[in-house]
């Protein structure tokens, strides 16, 4: 298990466990500040049509540049393990990154991954150099597979993408870090709520990867500060090693020396 | 020339991807290319021929989580 001041992704050493998505905040000014006060060091980004009229990307990556956080780019939309490895590809040369977030989507209604088709794509782009973060369920089969194929992260989901539900699978999840003491393991996705990010901290998770429950709170910027802070909470928790829970009551203060006044 | 440009029928004067790019005022932008479904590193767009028909995705960095 890492200590706290170990958080290494490929390499790179990190200090903030947070990782952002930049989708769906009201303003580039709210996505920039919610950026900051997260104190995230890894922001998630996409690949989409440019407009030679509109040229709305070329904007939004000054403004990313400008925050200074790396990019973690996704392969967000891809069904197939084609359209994954070209976005991927197209991703390494706009952003300059060999990182890459991994999604082959395997149906519409809970976006979840194409497990299959994600261990495929995960093996070709490790082969050719590419960083694979994989977007994965808690499945440990899977996990072992992409594990196989070259990535040394995982990332599997609490919910379903967006639905702000926390960590569906509890156990799964405490299963797959028991299994993978030496792998860093982020959840990605499905959170709602700080309390659900420090859970999953809590559990011994390396990091989370959040996008929705900052963008959408009403105040994006206070809830990227409130994550950040649950997720050093959970982290602490951790290490500092949660006593083990039981069913009946035990009491905590001392039964001897108690007067007695009958 | 008749290339369908990110999925709209387009008629840009252009023998190469690299021209298409000229001709659609992308050249400098911080684009990434495909061609009918395949990358072109942009390298290599200059030596990439088009032809009618031919299919490009042109994209940029946006929004994700």
């Amino acid at each position: 298990m890492t200590r706290k001041s170990d958080f290494t992704l490929y390499g790179v050493k990190l200090r903030s466990r947070l990782m952002l998505g930049t989708s769906q905040y009201p303003s580039p000014v709210i996505l920039a500040e919610a950026a900051r006060a997260s104190g995230a060091e890894i922001l998630t980004v996409s690949l989409r049509r440019e407009s030679a009229r509109l040229k709305e990307g070329q904007d939004f990556w000054r403004l990313i540049r400008d925050i200074g956080a790396r990019v973690l780019p996704n392969t967000a939309g891809c069904y197939s393990v084609k359209e994954a490895v070209t976005t991927a590809q197209m991703a390494r040369e706009v952003f300059g990154t060999p990182w890459v977030k991994l999604e082959v989507i395997g149906e519409a209604d809970t976006l979840q991954p194409d497990p299959f088709g994600l261990v495929e794509a995960a093996r070709i782009l490790s082969t050719d150099g590419f960083e694979v973060f994989p977007y994965t369920t808690e499945d440990l089969v899977v996990a072992e597979r992409l594990v196989e194929a070259g990535c040394k992260v995982l990332m599997p989901w609490g919910a379903p993408i967006g639905s702000g539900k926390g960590l569906n699978n509890v156990f799964g999840l405490r299963a797959l870090r028991a299994h993978f003491p030496e792998v860093p393991l982020i959840i990605d996705a499905g959170l709602g709520l700080p309390s659900q990010a420090a859970a999953a901290m809590e559990l011994g998770y390396d990091g989370v990867l959040l996008n929705t429950a900052v963008a959408k709170a009403g105040d994006p910027v206070a809830m990227a500060r409130a994550f950040g802070q649950a997720i050093e909470a959970g982290r602490g928790a951790f290490l500092a090693g949660p006593m083990e829970s039981r069913d009946m009551a035990a009491p905590s203060t001392p039964i001897v020396g108690r007067a007695v006044l009958t | 020339m008749k290339l369908v440009v990110n999925g709209e029928m387009q008629d840009v004067p252009a023998r190469t991807l690299a021209e298409a790019l000229q001709s659609l005022d992308l050249a400098e932008a911080k684009v990434a290319t495909a061609l009918n479904g395949e990358f072109v590193p942009a390298r290599a767009r200059a030596a990439t021929r088009v032809n009618d028909g031919d299919r490009i995705e042109i994209v940029a960095p946006r929004q994700g989580g």
